[in-house]
């Protein structure tokens, strides 16, 4: 009786087995480090505008405040997007002409809302208020990044619920003084933990991990 | 050899005979390769084949139509959240366990009379396990993110409930049905390599031969072969306790009243063997009619089968009694409300039914002319199986119906589509033991020459 297989299956089988397990080990890499890449979850990627507004431009060089534009931040969930009049109150003086804002003129002009691609998106099944964490010493780019260096806006964090249970699980690695709540320039100190310690304490910061605290 | 001893193999009994008089190892081995490598009685097996298809495909319908709309099309709701899905569910995981205890305990025990039943019995652990998995994804309602349930890093930061004995079921049925898969092949390699070495076909010969990984039947092959089957004998054991133990923690670590109970566990297990003995018998007896085995799958067989739904049968029964005698004991008002409303509540029906067929019913097997009747086995297997399940629909749908706030009680009434997806896994069932049947020895060939040299030197 001839042989089924050929001589070489010896060795096909004996890699094909003990392969496996490297292949299985590779793949589950693969899975992980897409899913973590900008390509699923475009952090650092800039978005296109209607109009390209550069923060970089307002708050890094003209060193326009937050609250200027962003009004509710201190009150509301949202942080709130400013309405065409609140560009205006420059625009309407300065660089009138320019063609780069006929949109937002446009805008003021037939009173409709300019339509902003969002660059920040929480899930649905999350709730989130900005009010509260600005009040207890979380500071704008602690979340949002450098702004004072971004021509178009780009999100500097995924959002992930593990990078939210970051710092809610260890809130002193973050939290900076009140004062320096809307400081683009702040830096964290080297003693931040002992510093962050101190104003858990004072501001009566809560690790808040409970599932309901987001999920309402 | 004593012929006239083998001979006298209508009688049962302990002395009775496991194989048929007259075999050698030539003879078995051609026996159990024609069913898979010959033509005869293949209109049969298509027909059979075709319905269990059709069930299929059911199923199929069912459960697409369910991943498009979702739960909803099923008829849980509060306060009955766990319908049909948990109620099929701990009934195919319970059926499994007989393959188990036969492949397992059975062999650590040197039962020579599971020989001839092992193998099929094994098929049909993996197959109840694979129609069990399938219940608690489809209820999880969003199937796609089943892979939460497992400890890996996740962009969530967060672990599955440990505490939770729904992540243990996930261990505990991914394990059972592993240990199951790698028992039942290793233990069919040296009949794939028999297979190989018999088929005609070059297709069956590469494929049985790539699935024999090839064995070539040196003593140094026997001598691993055995080493692992004991080893996964032994790493099998434990699982025909353990993982039904786990499926009852589901309930007993709940509050409802039924379900928060001591006895569970053992209750459980014994229930599963019942059911899983049970289901070996109901397909056991077709089997051997239709491939005529009866020499291979004896009466002795059979009668031992009956014995052990005999004994696990009673302590299912005394499971059932100590529920009720504890829920009247312990004075709580709820436990005993929860047993009054089983046997007289809007379900009164199914508790009743259920004691019908597990407990009355089954005691007929006391008597030996039934025991030893193939036919009237065949209808209490049957009928011990409808029990089991009414068994864990009155665990599950009775005990949820009626909580403690009469304000939240409410009934559950099961949509064609809980019949559907229900019916179908059945269909899924049957559907891969024809398959299993006709492209694998239903006979563990190998075990079976080693019978029959056995019987040769008495």
């Amino acid at each position: 009786m001839p042989q089924i297989f050929r001589h070489s299956t010896n060795l096909i089988s004996r890699l094909s087995i003990y392969g496996s397990a490297f292949i299985i080990a590779a793949l589950g890499y693969v899975v992980y480090a897409v899913s973590g890449s900008s390509y699923m979850t475009d952090v650092n990627v800039a978005r296109d505008q209607p109009v390209p507004f550069s923060h970089k431009h307002h708050v890094g060089e003209l060193g326009v405040d937050c609250r200027y534009c962003h009004t509710s931040v201190e009150e509301s969930s949202f942080a709130g997007l400013p309405p065409t009049q609140t560009c205006m109150t420059c625009h309407s003086q300065i660089w009138t002409k320019a063609p780069i804002l006929e949109p937002v003129r446009a805008s003021y002009r037939d009173d409709k809302s300019i339509e902003w691609t969002r660059v920040n998106a929480l899930p649905d099944f999350v709730y989130f208020n900005h009010s509260i964490h600005v009040a207890k010493g979380v500071g704008c780019t602690t979340c949002h990044g450098p702004m004072q260096e971004m021509p178009l806006t780009w999100a500097a964090n995924t959002l992930q619920m593990s990078w939210c249970l970051g710092c809610h699980r260890e809130p002193e690695k973050y939290v900076r003084p009140k004062e320096y709540v809307f400081s683009v320039t702040y830096e964290a100190p080297a003693n931040q933990v002992e510093l962050g310690r101190k104003l858990v304490k004072e501001y009566k910061i809560r690790s808040l991990t409970d599932c309901s605290t987001c999920h309402r | 050899m004593e012929p006239e001893g083998l001979q006298s193999s209508a009688a049962a009994g302990h002395g009775a005979p496991i194989l048929g008089p007259g075999y050698t190892a030539g003879t078995v081995t051609d026996k159990i390769s024609a069913i898979v490598l010959g033509q005869r009685r293949r209109r049969g097996w298509f027909f059979g084949f075709a319905i269990s298809f059709a069930l299929l495909m059911m199923f199929l319908y069912a459960v697409t139509w369910l991943l498009a709309v979702g739960v909803g099309i099923w008829g849980i709701n509060i306060p009955v959240g766990w319908g049909f899905a948990i109620v099929n569910f701990v009934w195919w995981i319970g059926i499994g366990h007989a393959g188990t205890l036969i492949s397992a305990i059975l062999l650590l025990l040197r039962q020579k009379w599971r020989t001839s039943i092992n193998r099929f019995a094994e098929a049909m652990t993996l197959f109840a396990v694979a129609c069990a998995g399938m219940f608690p994804l489809l209820h999880m309602g969003r199937p796609w993110l089943a892979y939460w349930m497992f400890p890996y890093p996740n962009t969530m930061g967060t672990w599955p409930q440990f505490r939770s004995p729904l992540v243990w079921d996930v261990f505990a049925v991914s394990t059972y049905a592993t240990v199951s898969l790698l028992f039942w092949f290793v233990g069919l390699i040296p009949d794939l390599a028999t297979l190989r070495d018999r088929a005609r076909s070059r297709i069956k010969q590469v494929l049985y031969g790539i699935l024999a990984m090839g064995w070539r039947g040196s003593a140094v092959h026997w001598h691993r072969y055995e080493m692992a089957s004991l080893l996964l004998a032994g790493l099998a054991t434990p699982l025909v306790v353990s993982v039904h133990t786990v499926v009852s923690f589901d309930f007993a670590a709940a509050v409802v009243p039924g379900w928060h109970t001591t006895i569970f566990p053992p209750y459980f297990v014994a229930g599963a063997i019942y059911s899983g003995f049970a289901m070996v018998m109901t397909l056991s007896i077709p089997i051997r009619k239709f491939y005529g085995l009866e020499d291979f799958i004896t009466m002795r067989h059979l009668e031992n089968m009956a014995k052990v739904m005999l004994a696990t049968g009673l302590i299912v029964a005394y499971g059932y009694m100590m529920e009720t005698f504890t829920a009247f004991y312990s004075g709580n008002t709820y436990e005993r409300f929860a047993f009054v409303n089983r046997m007289t509540g809007p379900y009164w029906m199914t508790y009743w039914s259920l004691i019908l067929c597990n407990i009355a019913i089954p005691q007929l097997m006391w008597i030996k002319k039934i025991r030893t009747t193939v036919w009237s086995l065949f209808v209490i297997s049957l009928i011990v199986n409808v029990g089991m399940w009414l068994e864990r629909f009155v665990i599950v749908v009775v005990s949820l119906h009626r909580d403690f706030l009469p304000s939240s009680w409410g009934m559950y009434y099961p949509t064609r589509w809980d019949w559907m997806t229900f019916i179908g896994s059945i269909g899924l069932f049957l559907t891969l033991l024809f398959l299993f049947i006709r492209y694998l020895p239903v006979i563990s060939i190998s075990e079976m020459r080693v019978l029959v040299e056995e019987e040769e030197k008495k």
